[in-house]
């Protein structure tokens, strides 16, 4: 899923300057997942925005992502000079499409694709790099786990079982090892993994996926 | 054949030292520090904006120490540059007369004076060493492309043999000299006796045969730079007893020279160590010494040219 967490109230609120009728919009997918953009929280925001002084109210899209969603809006849009989208980065850009005219502020940084570990705790688990290889490596990534993105790892930080660059986070590479050895596979990760074709990432500019099959 | 190179083929123990440019344009500094060491070691290791600190460039750096009649080993990091950048400054180096190239990964940028930079690591050590032996051997780029023109290169890696999973040290070892690596500068070894198990499983893998392991020293001036490295450099051993011995000694300096004399003693002992790569960080003026007291003096005399 995609996490998010919510912008700090006084930049929403230096955002909105100038704007008094206010749309909170939650969405109903990921981020009502991660706590961070639902109807619970879309709502907690309106009544602070409220109390600052906004005419703010809160409404749910099932999934800003996807255009036939948000166009249900359209009466609640446009009664509103701005809105404050609690989706992910892209249910923002999608929302926007809809409504060109519409200020549209993010409520949220989109931070990572990931999944939760604990009640309240949630992890990065990939990067979208466009050619997974995650079972090389006993399938825990290292392109988004490692902090160097090594594919012939552990460098030389590692230590205890965490990662230098930040001591709490789990090594990478020990977690490969430890998988690859419990499957009897650690003479696979003798293998020299190649330089990785990058360019079915985003570092090839934006990305699209066309399926002619499905198309209309 | 890069001096160095010549050193470790005709079977001397070599000696190898590091120097850290400065932050700034005063090659007086890099003149400095390679005229103390020039007499006392084989080549100059430059390290490459280390710990992710802007310094003078390690290329640039190189060619100073050239001119001060100083074999340069010019370490290349994938943090910072891509492969297109790395195989172009490869070219160059090479163009120039630079010979001794240290492929690493890279301290990670959240270490040093610029957190808020985005990193590259395009490519890893493992896979810098691949292409640049791809280019020495094969004559070809990463992409398959050919070059042209004479390519001279002794290619190197790091390794640290006291990280963890501690296991799988001894193959990571491998996998760099599968992909190219003639010689290896580990990193500071305090901890001799874990340093021998770790050359043990070397032997076992033969790969003592196949490349040219240089054991890296750390001389240190007090017992607080020895704890901070204890507590802040991860990958480091370092002995309860060596601490003890640093804190009761009356001149720490000298008991810190006389510990990297030991432990450079014992090393030369071990089957398949053939050299010594000394880290003095900022305390370059003591490496003279160090070699003269570890009996390393006067080294092989160096071909002008």
């Amino acid at each position: 899923m995609i996490v998010g967490e919510r912008k700090p109230v006084t930049e929403i609120i230096d955002n909105l300057k100038g704007y008094r009728k206010v749309l909170v919009l939650a969405c109903g997918t990921c981020v009502t997942v991660c706590m961070s953009g639902g109807e619970k929280e879309a709502q907690e925001l309106a009544s602070l925005l409220r109390l600052k002084g906004f005419q703010a109210q809160a409404q749910t899209v099932e999934r800003q992502c996807e255009k036939e969603f948000n166009l249900q809006l359209q009466t609640g849009i446009c009664a509103c000079e701005a809105v404050v989208s609690l989706a992910c980065g892209i249910g923002v850009q999608v929302l926007a499409d809809c409504f060109p005219r519409v200020p549209v502020f993010p409520g949220l940084n989109t931070t990572f694709m990931g999944a939760p570990v604990e009640q309240g705790i949630w992890e990065e688990r990939c990067s979208g790099c466009g050619e997974c290889l995650v079972h090389l490596f006993g399938n825990v990534c290292p392109i988004t786990r490692c902090a160097k993105s090594l594919l012939n790892g552990p460098c030389g930080g590692s230590r205890g079982g965490k990662c230098e660059v930040k001591p709490e986070r789990d090594c990478a590479w020990q977690l490969i090892y430890d998988r690859m050895k419990s499957q009897g596979k650690l003479e696979s990760l003798l293998e020299v993994q190649p330089p990785k074709n990058w360019s079915f990432s985003r570092y090839g500019g934006q990305r699209k996926m066309i399926r002619e099959d499905v198309k209309l | 054949m890069s001096f160095l190179e010549s050193v470790l083929q005709r079977g001397i123990f070599a000696v190898t030292a590091e120097v850290g440019p400065p932050k700034g344009t005063e090659r007086s500094v890099i003149e400095k520090k390679c005229l103390q060491l020039r007499d006392y070691v084989d080549a100059v290791n430059i390290t490459d904006n280390q710990t992710a600190i802007v310094r003078l460039s390690s290329f640039a750096s190189c060619l100073i120490a050239r001119e001060c009649g100083v074999e340069p080993v010019m370490q290349m990091v994938c943090r910072d540059r891509n492969r297109i950048a790395l195989q172009s400054d490869f070219l160059g180096a090479c163009a120039l007369g630079i010979e001794n190239f240290l492929c690493l990964t890279g301290d990670h940028q959240s270490m040093g004076n610029h957190p808020q930079a985005k990193n590259v690591f395009d490519i890893d050590s493992v896979q810098l060493l691949g292409i640049l032996n791809d280019m020495k051997e094969k004559k070809i780029f990463q992409c398959g492309e050919t070059l042209k023109g004479e390519v001279k290169a002794f290619l190197g890696a790091g390794e640290n043999p006291f990280a963890d999973p501690i296991e799988f040290r001894v193959y990571r070892l491998a996998k760099k000299v599968s992909a190219g690596a003639r010689f290896v500068q580990t990193q500071a070894v305090f901890d001799v006796e874990m340093f021998a198990r770790f050359m043990e499983e070397v032997r076992k893998m033969g790969l003592h045969e196949k490349t040219h392991i240089l054991a890296g020293v750390i001389p240190v001036k007090s017992p607080q730079a020895l704890r901070y490295m204890q507590n802040e450099v991860p990958g480091l051993s370092i002995p309860a007893s060596l601490l003890e011995r640093m804190e009761k000694a009356p001149d720490p300096r000298e008991e810190g020279v006389q510990i990297c004399v030991e432990i450079i003693e014992k090393l030369k002992t071990i089957e398949g160590v053939r050299g010594v790569h000394i880290m003095a960080i900022a305390w370059e003026s003591i490496v003279p010494e160090i070699v003269q007291r570890s009996n390393l003096y006067p080294r092989p005399r160096k071909e002008v040219g």
